[in-house]
Order: C-alpha cells, then sequence, then structure tokens
C-alpha cells in the first residue's frame, strides 16, 4: 500500500538531491550569491589575470615610477615603476593560495582530531584537553615568534619563496583548526546516539569504515562552513604577518605586503593603500558572505521552509 | 559553585605552567644571538662573558626553573614591596630585558596605561555601540535597519584593522588634516586644550578597534535577541499585559545579554592580541609595540614575560566567563 501511495509522487515530482535543495536555499540569500560572484571573479583573475595582462609584477621601469592611473598602468605604479596592476594580481594568487592551503590543513587537521575524539570515548578527554590548551595559547604573538624562528631555517633548506610558503601555511594551519575540531567533535557525539549508527554496529560495521561511511557525510555541512570561515581567517592572517614585516620578502608580492610597502608612501601617494587593502577586504567579506549562506542552506531547519 | 571556581583555578595552574614552557622551549630554538647587536671590536673572550652574565651559559632547565622563579616569586613580592611599603627579604634577581637591562615588568608598567587607554576604551565603546544595534536588529529583523546594521556588521567584521586604520589615516590625517597620523604618547593632559589634543590623538585608533569589536558583539547580540524572541516566556509576558518595552528591554534582553557576556569577557585577550597590530598602525607605543621591537632585537626575556601575559589574560578570561556564565544563568549548575 505504502508503494502504491507514494510511487506517484515521486513520478509527478522530479527527482531532487540534497544538493539540489541546498543549492535552491543557497541561491535566496542574496548577499551570499554577490559574494560567491565575487570570488569566483577574484579567483579567475588571479588565476589567468597575469596571462591577460603581461606586464611582470617584478619588472622595474625606473623612469616610470610612482605614476597615477593610465592607460599603460591602470592602478598606477610604485617607488620602482612596477605595474600595481600586475603586483595586486601576482599578490592576489599568493594570498589565495596560502588562505586555501593553510584552510586545507586546519580542516583535515580539525576534522580529524574532532572525529576521533567524538567517536573513541578514551581519546575524548586527553584529545579535548590538547584542543583547550591550543585555545589557550596568545596566537599572534607565536606566530610571530615561531617566523622569526624558522624562518632562516626553512629558507635556507626550500629558497626564500617557498619556504616562507610552507611555513606560513603551515603555522597558520596548525593554530586555527581547534574551532573545528571542537564543532565536528560535537556533532559526532550527537551522531553515535542516532539509531542508523546503532543499527550499522550491529551488523558489525568496523570503525574505520563506520566514519568514512555514516559519520563523515553527515558531518559535511559544519566542516563546509567552517572551511569559509578559515579561508577568510588564513588571508586575513597572512596579510596581518606581513602588514608586521614578518610575512613574505618585499619582492615577492602578497596582498598584505602591498599593503605594507605603501604604507611607507602614505603621505606622497595615499591612493596606493587602495587596491591592497581593498582586494583584502572584499575577498574576505565575500568568503564572509558565502560562509553565511552556507550556514542558511546547510541547515535542514531552515531549508524547504 | 565556590567548588567549581576553585577546581577550575587549581587546573589552570598546570595549564600556565605547560605554556610557559612551550614558549620558553619555542624561544631556547632561537638561533638569534643577544650580542650580535654589540660592536665587533669586543673581543671573543668578552663577548664570552657577556652572554654568561646573560645567563645563557646554564643548561635550559635550570634557566627555565629560574624565570619562573623570578616570574612567580619575585616579581609578585616586587609588587607587594611597591603597595604596601613593607620590606619582604633582601635584593632579589628581577627578569631583565636584554635589550635595555631594565626590569621587564618595569617596562611593561611603563607601557600598560597606553594600551589600556587606547584597548579598553575602544572595547568599553564598542560594547556601548553593539548591544543596541543587536537589539534593534533584532527586535526589527528584516527592516532596512537590520539590513544595514547586519552590512555593517558585516564589513566591519571582514576589513581588517590594518586597512580600516591605513584608511583613516588616509582621509583624516592626509587629505582633511583633522587628527594626527602618529599617537604621542608623551603628551600630557594639563588643560583643556591639551585634553583636545589627547581626544584628537586617541579618535583614530579608538575607533577602528571599536568599529571591529562592536561588529562582532552586534552580531551575537542579535542572534540572541533572535533566541529569546521566540520563546514562550515572551508570548506570557506580551499576554498578561506586559508594555512592550518591558519585555523587551527587561524580559528578552535580560536573557539575551547572558552568552553576550560570556563572549565579551572572552574576547577580552584577543583584544589585545589585535591591538598589536593596530598599535603598529598609529604608532602607539604600547604592549604590542614592545612585543614587536622585543621580537625583532630577539629580546628573549621580553618575548616569553609578554606572551605568557597574553596566555595570562586568556586562561583568566575563559574562568571569567565560564564562572559568570554559571552566576548569570540559574539552569546552569556545574556541581
Amino acid at each position: 500500500m505504502t508503494d502504491a501511495a507514494s510511487n506517484p509522487a515521486t513520478s509527478l515530482k522530479p527527482l531532487r538531491s540534497q544538493w539540489l535543495d541546498v543549492w535552491d536555499q543557497f541561491k535566496t540569500h542574496r548577499g551570499a550569491l554577490w559574494g560567491m560572484g565575487f570570488f569566483i571573479v577574484v579567483a579567475l583573475a588571479v588565476l589567468f589575470g597575469p596571462y591577460i595582462w603581461t606586464i611582470d609584477a617584478q619588472f622595474i621601469d625606473i623612469r616610470a615610477r610612482n605614476q597615477g592611473p593610465s592607460f599603460a598602468h591602470p592602478f598606477g605604479t610604485d617607488q620602482l615603476g612596477r605595474d600595481t596592476l600586475s603586483r595586486v594580481l601576482a599578490g592576489g594568487r599568493v594570498s589565495l593560495a596560502v588562505g586555501v592551503t593553510a584552510m586545507l590543513l586546519a580542516l583535515g587537521m580539525g576534522t580529524l582530531i574532532g572525529v576521533i575524539a567524538g567517536y573513541f570515548k578514551k581519546l575524548d578527554g586527553p584529545l579535548m584537553r590538547f584542543t583547550d590548551l591550543f585555545l589557550a595559547l596568545p596566537l599572534l604573538p607565536l606566530l610571530l615568534v615561531i617566523i622569526m624562528l624558522f624562518r632562516d631555517t626553512l629558507r635556507a633548506a626550500f629558497g626564500p619563496e617557498t619556504g616562507i610558503f610552507i611555513l606560513i601555511v603551515f603555522i597558520i594551519g596548525i593554530t586555527s583548526w581547534m574551532q573545528t575540531a571542537r564543532i565536528v567533535r560535537g556533532d559526532v557525539l550527537a551522531l553515535k546516539e542516532r539509531e542508523f549508527v546503532l543499527a550499522s554496529q550491529s551488523i558489525g560495521t568496523p570503525a574505520r569504515r563506520m566514519i568514512t561511511r555514516h559519520v563523515l557525510p553527515n558531518v559535511l555541512s559544519p566542516i563546509m562552513v567552517s572551511a569559509t570561515l578559515g579561508i577568510a581567517n588564513a588571508i586575513i592572517t597572512e596579510s596581518a604577518l606581513s602588514f608586521l614585516g614578518l610575512g613574505f620578502p618585499s619582492d615577492f608580492p602578497t596582498w598584505g605586503r602591498l599593503l605594507f610597502d605603501s604604507t611607507d608612501y602614505l603621505q606622497q601617494y595615499p591612493e596606493r593603500v587602495l587596491w591592497p587593502g581593498l582586494a583584502i577586504s572584499l575577498t574576505v567579506l565575500s568568503v564572509n558572505y558565502i560562509g553565511d549562506g552556507l550556514r542558511d542552506a546547510l541547515d535542514p531547519r531552515i531549508r524547504g521552509r | 559553585m565556590f567548588n567549581y571556581t576553585i577546581r577550575r583555578s587549581l587546573l589552570a595552574v598546570p595549564t600556565l605552567l605547560f605554556i610557559s614552557l612551550i614558549i620558553f622551549a619555542l624561544l631556547d630554538l632561537a638561533p638569534s644571538d643577544p650580542t650580535a647587536n654589540l660592536p665587533l671590536t669586543i673581543p671573543p673572550e668578552v663577548r664570552e662573558q657577556i652572554r654568561q652574565s646573560l645567563g645563557l651559559g646554564d643548561p635550559i632547565h635550570i634557566r627555565y626553573l629560574l624565570w619562573c622563579k623570578q616570574f612567580f616569586i619575585n616579581e609578585p613580592l616586587n609588587i607587594l614591596e611597591d603597595l604596601t611599603g613593607w620590606q619582604v627579604g633582601g635584593e632579589r634577581l628581577r627578569v631583565l630585558s636584554w635589550q635595555t637591562r631594565s626590569p621587564v615588568v618595569d617596562l611593561i608598567v611603563q607601557r600598560l596605561p597606553q594600551t589600556l587607554w587606547v584597548v579598553g576604551l575602544s572595547y568599553v565603546l564598542g560594547i556601548l555601540i553593539a548591544v543596541p544595534i543587536g537589539v534593534i536588529s533584532a527586535y526589527r529583523q528584516y527592516s532596512w535597519f537590520d539590513q544595514i546594521g547586519t552590512f555593517i556588521s558585516m564589513v566591519g567584521f571582514s576589513v581588517p584593522t590594518f586597512f580600516t586604520g591605513v584608511l583613516l589615516i588616509v582621509i583624516f590625517s592626509v587629505w582633511l588634516g583633522w587628527f594626527p597620523s602618529i599617537y604621542d604618547t608623551t603628551h600630557q593632559v594639563t588643560d583643556w586644550s591639551s585634553f583636545m589634543v589627547q581626544v584628537k590623538q586617541m579618535i583614530m585608533p579608538v575607533s577602528v578597534l571599536a568599529l571591529f569589536n562592536a561588529a562582532q558583539i552586534s552580531r551575537f547580540m542579535r542572534a540572541s535577541m533572535l533566541d529569546n524572541l521566540n520563546q514562550d516566556y515572551v508570548r506570557t509576558a506580551r499576554a498578561k499585559g506586559v508594555r512592550e518595552h518591558l519585555v523587551v528591554l527587561v524580559h528578552v534582553l535580560r536573557n539575551s545579554l547572558i552568552p553576550v557576556v560570556t563572549v565579551i569577557a572572552l574576547g577580552v585577550p584577543q583584544v589585545f592580541g589585535g591591538a598589536i597590530i593596530t598599535e603598529q598602525v598609529f604608532k602607539v607605543n604600547g604592549l604590542g609595540q614592545l612585543l614587536i621591537i622585543a621580537i625583532q632585537g630577539g629580546d628573549v626575556p621580553v618575548v616569553q614575560t609578554l606572551t605568557f601575559i597574553f596566555a595570562l589574560l586568556i586562561v583568566l578570561f575563559n574562568l571569567i566567563a565560564d564562572i559568570l556564565y554559571g552566576v548569570l544563568d540559574p539552569r546552569i549548575r556545574y556541581d
């Protein structure tokens, strides 16, 4: 009977997957849609922009220094005659790459620790004490200290740019996983009490498959939301470090470094701080809006209403 | 409650000791040489003696225990002596800065007023702005006030302080020339005109930090108000004829403030950390700038003590937030 009753309904309505529903809900959040559009534009611009705007970011044209906006240099040039547009594009590549990689690292660590702590009761106590300990560390001072200590070693080992990239991604990653871990642990603890987990346990599913098949897919939504927040956080931390003069070297532009370099010329060319600053702010704003929309879209209590 | 407080305080001690050990071990790896800035004409054996006098000759565990003794026993005793005028014991070894050769605690005491004024004022201001905005936004959800309020708080939350700070400098000190771009800490307030100078130089750093804090707190305030506005007790209050402003400002606001107060307490140490950047932008010579200079100069005792004080603030305010939560919300019982 139930089959007969439910069959016409499914045949009338086209089959909808969960992700289509999520997308429908996401679309209703105007800020999130704008943010997503802007973020895609920025990502495409920094990925493919340097192939279209072919002036090298390092090319020094000392005769064209300190110029305002013109057709040859839409964003003007800096004190050595380097083109600001190409520097902003190249800087965006690094900033976004740092943001995404550090987020992935933090997310991987946070999810791993969260799932293990939530799933295995014996490890819960120690792992959460460990997380609390990390939460009690003063992060910005420690980041500065770690960079000072290991900068030269890693530069010598991997070359000046790759070394500092690895260092910055690593330290941002290992200092921002704690929130993800706590959220994931809470969700896993709640999931463990559900019937489908019990059912799956009763047919003898091993812990490894239980986590990958049943637990992880169900904690995906908080992970995705903290992924967006993680990107925003990593971009801001990287630019803050560069702004304090402890990030990437000056000939290797990132948005924070460009902002730091242009503050030296604040009195003479105040417009120069605008481009990197706007780039950081708008990118972070768009990512935060995506996160807001995603949180609403992934919440089944809001969705479908 | 009392038992809980005692237990948590006792638990904080090993945490703090462990954190100080981590910081000390990290700093010990530092390749920087404190004698590197001294003239090259100093003969190597004298240089070695200088290193010994800085206490670098001892193994790491002895140096760590020495630091612990100086920081946890000697410095509190000194403060006690200063406050009460008693004489406890004789001369004590203090934590000395390698750069200035003066006690680190004295350096911190010199820098503290500037940081407290700028950071503290901006935090108080941020809370005062955020709470009404959050209340009105939630009460008139989806109104134009709410739309603009949430947009501004999103912007304030996303735009880093080093950009808003630089932007304010460009607008108000380069173009308009209203405020100085550098904070002058030697300025003394004696009469009305010098007071106005002080106000002028404080406006920009305080408003940058206040905007950032207000953005975060108003988001929490709005969410917490929205949670409470749909509760049954609100409907009951309205049904029995309580006036609307009393319902919102007494019933709902008091309940919504519980999580917000704990968020405010948790935010205090973060504000100190965030002020490092703002102090750098406006050249305020507060604690953040002291830390940056010490890091750049490889001044290990100052970095160690300051970082530890930041950690102490975090642990302390976490504890305060938890206890406040228990005190304010009778549903929460820790025992």
